[in-house]
């Protein structure tokens, strides 16, 4: 299965791209040519504008006159981690509760489901403008934030699945030769969703890494000066029209982030699917 | 077909109602103190108190929960803290121009995700295939405010084809419903691929090829119609996308809609209005998914006999 992800070029190029920004955010203070909070003194031109890219700061410059490829080799710390951190939380949440609906059935299954139904029907990003207007945004508070908003899909899908896996014969035998509940959901169940978590856990990721950026583009995500690839556009607003690289190098640092997760969720679904493999 | 109405009539009922709880949780539960946010931090404690009995927040929860169901009902959102408007009239002057960027979103994912659609499936598993999929999973992935701002910046500004922003004729409708439009493009061109994929592996397809249908006739007018009118359908679903999208695109295009309203009450830290239009966008959401509900058995029978 390995094999066919990675023959794949566009899923290779999916997973290349994620192995670039885990380094860049790893060694971050080894990459990043300067301190993302450096304000320079050439860094501005003299009418204070920010510099287009030339060969001292290879990005150019931010309205403060700060390099922006620190920045950004900086701001995918914050992208991965609330991306990483949030989805990790929202997968969590979504199979617990899945799995509880799916597995209990009868009121609390059905309290659950309803208790998605509803949350379905809230637009993700308002909501998480609501809840993050009114606790005070840090980094954390905007992955809780996420977390929040993204667990319902997830939790509908282990859902379906649940509910349909307890209905097998191989969990009503082992019902029948006197397995508790637990041992039934640990090793039975579990293994099962393994992939759908896979899948969807990957898949959100780049939905998080959106999330994150959009919040923080308008004002209600990560604070400056923390940098954060959103929170980079949002505070040279006022350049845009001027100095269009504050927006182009962030944006496709967003895109390709996201798409890359789209990628390799994608071909993880085809791969991990067996009813899809051969169709196509 | 009558119950199934009934049945997700009283489904929608029961989620407006949960709407309703949520949204008065954000609204009197979480924020510290509504009262000081109104009065300011250097209102004495008669006026705060005052303020308090005004707002029932001396109440039990119970009570002061059903007093907002209660306004609720005759229309009352609330008061802004900060426009010292009604959070209804707010949302009513914003309402037009939001629907009508919608539409425009609508006429622009339909425009551009049904024929790259048709496209891939015709030419299935070849580069043409590869390279649009590739595509659409790109404008799922692009953050709106980039697109928005590129856009701006590269027709409005320097090629100066488009006015940069505002509302009013269909050339500044132009960019910002291509902006919104441009995710649920992408959904759509995958969705009908899928679907036109799904139609052409079927007999009927096979008896038609057998006749001597050419294929674009067998592509256009046997599976398309069969493959489309399903996902046509279903346009109510992205309500909850458009929303949420609306947000980004009319701060970026400066579009005078409730998406602005939201974003101008980020600013100010504006509670009852971010609520006020949550709530109504919670609304719309499960108006359109009971439209989608509605359109299914018309458009497939199959789903009446379930």
């Amino acid at each position: 299965m390995l094999r066919r992800l990675l023959r794949d070029p566009v899923t290779l190029f999916g997973l290349a791209v994620i192995l670039a920004t885990v380094l860049a955010a790893l060694l971050a203070p080894q990459l990043a040519p300067y301190s993302p909070d450096e304000q320079f003194f050439d860094g501005l031109s003299l009418e204070g504008a920010p510099l287009p890219p030339s060969e001292r700061f290879w990005l150019g410059t931010d309205l403060l006159g700060r390099d922006l490829l620190s920045r950004l080799i900086w701001g995918s710390r914050t992208s991965l981690l609330i991306g990483v951190v949030a989805n990790g939380f929202a997968v969590l949440l979504g199979t617990l509760l899945g799995v509880a609906a799916g597995y209990a059935r009868g009121w609390l299954g059905a309290v659950i489901m309803r208790f998605t139904d509803l949350m379905m029907a809230f637009p993700a990003l308002l909501l998480a403008i609501a809840l993050a207007a009114i606790f005070r945004p840090s980094l954390w508070i905007v992955a809780l934030v996420i977390a929040m908003v993204n667990w319902v899909q997830i939790a509908r899908i282990v859902y379906t699945e649940t509910s349909s896996l307890v209905e097998r014969e191989f969990i009503e035998a082992s019902r029948a030769i006197g397995a508790g509940p637990l041992r039934i959901l640990l090793s039975h169940v579990l293994p099962h969703l393994v992939p759908t978590m896979l899948v969807w856990g990957t898949l959100g990721i780049a939905t998080t890494v959106l999330l994150e950026a959009t919040l923080s583009f308008l004002g209600v995500g990560v604070r400056p000066p923390t940098p954060s690839w959103g929170n980079i556009i949002f505070e040279n607003q006022t350049w845009l029209t001027t100095a269009p690289w504050l927006v182009v190098f962030p944006g496709a640092a967003i895109l390709l982030l996201a798409l890359a997760f789209n990628l390799v969720g994608d071909a993880l679904r085809d791969a991990l699917d067996p009813t899809q493999r051969g169709r196509d | 077909m009558a119950t199934y109405l009934a049945r997700r009539l009283g489904q929608a009922l029961f989620i407006l109602l949960g709407i309703t709880l949520v949204t008065y949780l954000l609204l009197f539960l979480l924020p510290a103190d509504p009262v000081r946010q109104i009065a300011g931090r250097s209102a004495t404690p008669e006026v705060v108190e005052s303020i308090r009995r005004q707002l029932g927040l001396d109440l039990p929860l119970w009570q002061q929960y059903l007093r907002y169901l209660g306004r609720l009902l005759t229309g009352d959102l609330g008061r802004s803290y900060a426009q010292k408007t009604e959070v209804t009239t707010l949302i009513l002057s914003r309402l037009p121009a939001t629907l009508q960027l919608m539409a425009g979103a609508i006429a622009v994912e339909l425009l551009i995700g049904l024929p790259l659609g048709v496209l891939a499936a015709a030419k299935r598993g070849r580069p043409v295939d590869r390279a649009l999929m590739v595509a659409s999973l790109t404008a799922v992935s692009a953050p709106q405010f980039v697109v928005g701002i590129l856009l701006l910046y590269v027709f409005a500004v320097q090629l100066g084809w488009f006015p940069i922003g505002g509302y009013g004729s269909f050339s500044h409708l132009v960019l910002p419903a291509l902006t919104l439009g441009l995710l649920g493009g992408g959904w759509y061109a995958r969705m009908t691929r899928s679907a036109m994929l799904d139609v052409l592996r079927q007999d009927y397809i096979t008896t038609a090829r057998a006749k001597g249908a050419g294929s674009a006739r067998i592509l256009l007018v046997h599976a398309f119609r069969n493959a489309a009118l399903p996902i046509i359908a279903m346009i109510g679903l992205d309500i909850g996308i458009f929303m949420s999208g609306a947000v980004v695109v009319e701060s970026v295009f400066g579009w005078p809609g409730i998406g602005q309203l939201v974003w101008q009450a980020i600013q100010l830290v504006d509670i009852p209005v971010i609520v006020g239009v949550t709530a109504v966008a919670a609304c719309f959401i499960v108006l359109g998914n009971l439209m989608a509900d509605i359109a299914a058995p018309f458009v497939d029978p199959r789903i009446k006999r379930r």
